[in-house]
């Protein structure tokens, strides 16, 4: 299995392909400075989400269970799923029941997460991505590269001759007015034809029992109008306590993750018309474990905005795919250890701890001291190569005796002199190898201090 | 007041001018400064790596090196950070405490405390400061890019003070140089892309020195500096706040 480094490593060979995903991410991040610096308290607005987000998760139990309680009253029908696979069956037998077999779907991680299209089409059900960017990467067979741009990674000329494989357009050199104008075509029929309509939910709300979905280009609206049948999917920890708080979350969402003052559309979902079902699946897959993780449990704040992406020096160089995990970046990097610690033990290590993730959140996630974190875990709980091992042991070593400090200070290379030379040469390869070594002056500090500075400094006390 | 000089271990062995630089401006200011003989590391390179627990002895001996001082001054932002943050898995004794709260980086200590801006100092040159993300997001010596609010920069004010310099704007003023410890081997790749992005940033603004709070930023774009045989130069904040 190869982890994020190798992804990364081949991701680079093409710097041009860097160098455009860089930009195009950046000029995304700084959109969102400039509309976060557009209205007064944006510091004030983060704290009160964090706050928000931290008591409802505290609270969590009771709050579900008003959702619960209110949803039903609204004729909403509440399911439960304890796992992706409990989710999967769920959607399939209401599906089923109403022998419904082709299903408009809005943008949902969660039914990513659940691999939801997947299981649906294999029991011969039609599932159409309705968000362009997620069409896009259906159509490619790929999964999305980014949680809020889906399609990121691909340039308008690879859309070009994708629509022209799938949707018989012309070529046309990646003009983009018509490649839309293309899409809403297709993806309008696609609509008029559909049974059912499957969406995700940013913010449950549990005094009411209601939820909302926010889109840019209206397509959850679309679905759920244009059939008879909708079906929300949850993860649990969407829950917010009141209405009146979606005032706070609405305007932290759009503009930290593309700088909009807000979703084009933020539909507030309550109750099916006369006639009509609506289902709201509530998962957990690992957030309860995630939960009772107490130096974990603020990444359950996340509001998938993607701004953690956007800023990520690391994530702009490296592309979605290379965290291969369903969320990737930051954020990915240290919820999915909770799902898989082997699996993702190198993504806390994709990162320099630089902390622009936790600065730029607007929930307030210390994302780079969980990266910390999980590191900590990580190197306990699974298989750590040897060699790195016996380096770090062989470090603390050093830095934890003054004198074979000072001994192997003498020589050119220092510590590095008193572990393994193949160990050395292997540490020492992959930072020489686009890099030069420090150049070595002759003398240390230490002992420069001895010579010029004669003066006893070991017992000098307060 | 009473300070110990704390050298970080690459410091003392790679730049023992930027702790020259550092330990003269100290002394200029009339502080009493010492160095603890005995010191070696704060433990971050194994932290940083997932083996926080083999880096408790090293934490001890910090500790023991430095606790009989009223304040701990380094010319670094990172090892100061990880002392502040991370010396938290030993038993918290006072002295740790101490330690803890009194280790400064060497441009919070001069503004905070000392409370000295302007350090007579002379550098005619064009000057980048890379804002070294420790020192800026971990200590809050200034305002990133990220926080919305009123801009500040501990680092950027003692420059901004120093005679003949020009401060050049960059495109991304707060980027972090893809050091990071372990990761400039670990993620070869993109480590060296986000180095070189920086550094072309600095050299498309026309910077004849990058300047910073943290030498191992330093280190890793010089060393693709000279691969690449650039003309940009690097110093350590000391040095060119010790220059006159």
């Amino acid at each position: 299995m190869t982890g994020h480094p190798e992804a990364a490593e081949i991701f680079n060979r093409n710097e041009a392909h860097v160098n455009w995903h860089d930009q195009a991410l950046w000029f995304v991040r700084e959109k969102r400075d400039k509309a976060s610096s557009q209205i007064k308290g944006w510091e004030e607005l983060r704290q009160l989400a964090s706050e928000i987000k931290a008591h409802t998760l505290s609270n969590l139990n009771e709050y579900l269970i008003q959702f619960e309680k209110e949803a039903t009253k609204n004729n909403v029908n509440v399911h439960w799923a304890e796992d992706a696979i409990e989710h999967n069956k769920i959607v399939y037998e209401i599906l089923q029941a109403h022998n419904m077999k082709r299903i408009v779907k809005s943008k949902s991680m969660l039914t990513e997460e659940c691999g939801l299209n997947h299981y649906l089409e294999e029991k011969g059900i039609e599932v159409i991505d309705t968000d362009l960017g997620e069409r896009i990467v259906q159509l490619a067979k790929e999964p999305p590269s980014h949680i809020v741009m889906p399609a990121i990674h691909k340039k308008r000329e690879e859309i070009d001759q994708l629509f022209h494989l799938h949707l018989n357009t012309e070529l046309s050199g990646g003009d983009e007015v018509y490649l839309t104008r293309e899409a809403r075509k297709h993806l309008r029929q696609k609509f008029l034809d559909a049974d059912a309509a499957i969406t995700g939910v940013n913010f449950g709300i549990a005094e009411t029992g209601g939820f909302v979905v926010c889109t840019n280009e209206g397509n959850a609206d679309m679905g759920v109008h244009s059939t008879k049948l909708h079906i929300a999917c949850m993860g649990l920890e969407k829950l917010v306590p009141k209405f009146e708080h979606l005032g706070i979350f609405l305007r932290l969402l759009a503009r930290s993750a593309t700088g909009q003052p807000i979703t084009t559309y933020s539909s507030y979902f309550k109750s099916p018309q006369q006639g009509d079902g609506m289902h709201i699946v509530i998962v957990d897959n690992g957030r309860s474990a995630q939960l009772g993780r107490s130096d974990f449990r603020s990444s359950l704040h996340c509001i998938r905005c993607g701004a953690c992406m956007n800023t990520c020096p690391v994530y702009r160089r490296s592309g979605g795919y290379s965290y291969g995990s369903t969320i990737p970046g930051p954020i990915g990097s240290i919820l999915s250890p909770g799902f898989d610690l082997q699996k993702y033990s190198s993504l806390p290590f994709a990162s320099t701890l630089c902390g622009s993730c936790a600065d730029v959140c607007p929930v307030k996630i210390d994302i780079h001291k969980q990266l910390y974190n999980w590191r900590q875990i990580i190197t306990e709980k699974t298989h750590v190569s040897f060699s790195k091992k016996i380096i770090m042991k062989a470090t603390g070593l050093v830095f934890s005796h003054p004198k074979i400090f000072q001994l192997s200070s003498k020589f050119a290379k220092g510590f590095l002199r008193t572990i393994p030379r193949s160990l050395v040469n292997n540490l020492s390869g992959k930072w020489t190898k686009q890099r030069e070594l420090p150049e070595t002056p002759g003398y240390t500090f230490a002992e420069w201090y001895k010579k010029n500075r004669q003066q006893d400094v070991i017992g000098k006390k307060r | 007041m009473n300070v110990g000089l704390f050298i970080p271990c690459y410091v003392n062995q790679f730049y023992p001018q930027v702790a020259i630089a550092t330990l003269e401006l100290l002394e200029k200011l009339g502080v009493e400064v010492s160095y603890p003989a005995n010191q070696t590391c704060c433990g971050q390179p194994m932290a940083n790596s997932g083996f926080e627990k083999t880096s408790e002895q090293t934490y001890n001996l910090f500790i023991k090196n430095f606790h009989s001082y009223d304040f701990i001054v380094a010319p670094s932002g990172s090892c100061v950070y990880h002392v502040r943050n991370h010396l938290n898995t030993i038993e918290q004794t006072d002295e740790v405490k101490h330690v803890r709260n009194k280790t400064y980086e060497l441009c919070e200590f001069l503004v905070k405390i000392i409370k000295k801006e302007d350090l007579k100092a002379e550098f005619p040159h064009r000057v980048g400061l890379h804002q070294s993300c420790h020192g800026l997001r971990g200590l809050h010596l200034g305002k990133s890019s990220e926080l919305i609010g009123e801009d500040f920069s501990i680092p950027g004010k003692l420059l901004n003070n120093v005679k003949g310099i020009q401060l050049v704007q960059l495109d991304r003023p707060d980027e972090c140089c893809g050091f990071g410890g372990t990761f400039a081997v670990a993620e070869e790749a993109v480590s060296i892309k986000m180095g070189n992005d920086r550094i072309q940033d600095h050299i498309a603004h026309n910077a004849e020195v990058i300047t910073a709070t943290d030498m191992s930023c330093l280190m890793h774009l010089k060393g693709i500096i000279r691969r690449r045989n650039l003309s940009v130069q690097v110093k350590h904040i000391a040095e060119i706040l010790n220059s006159n």
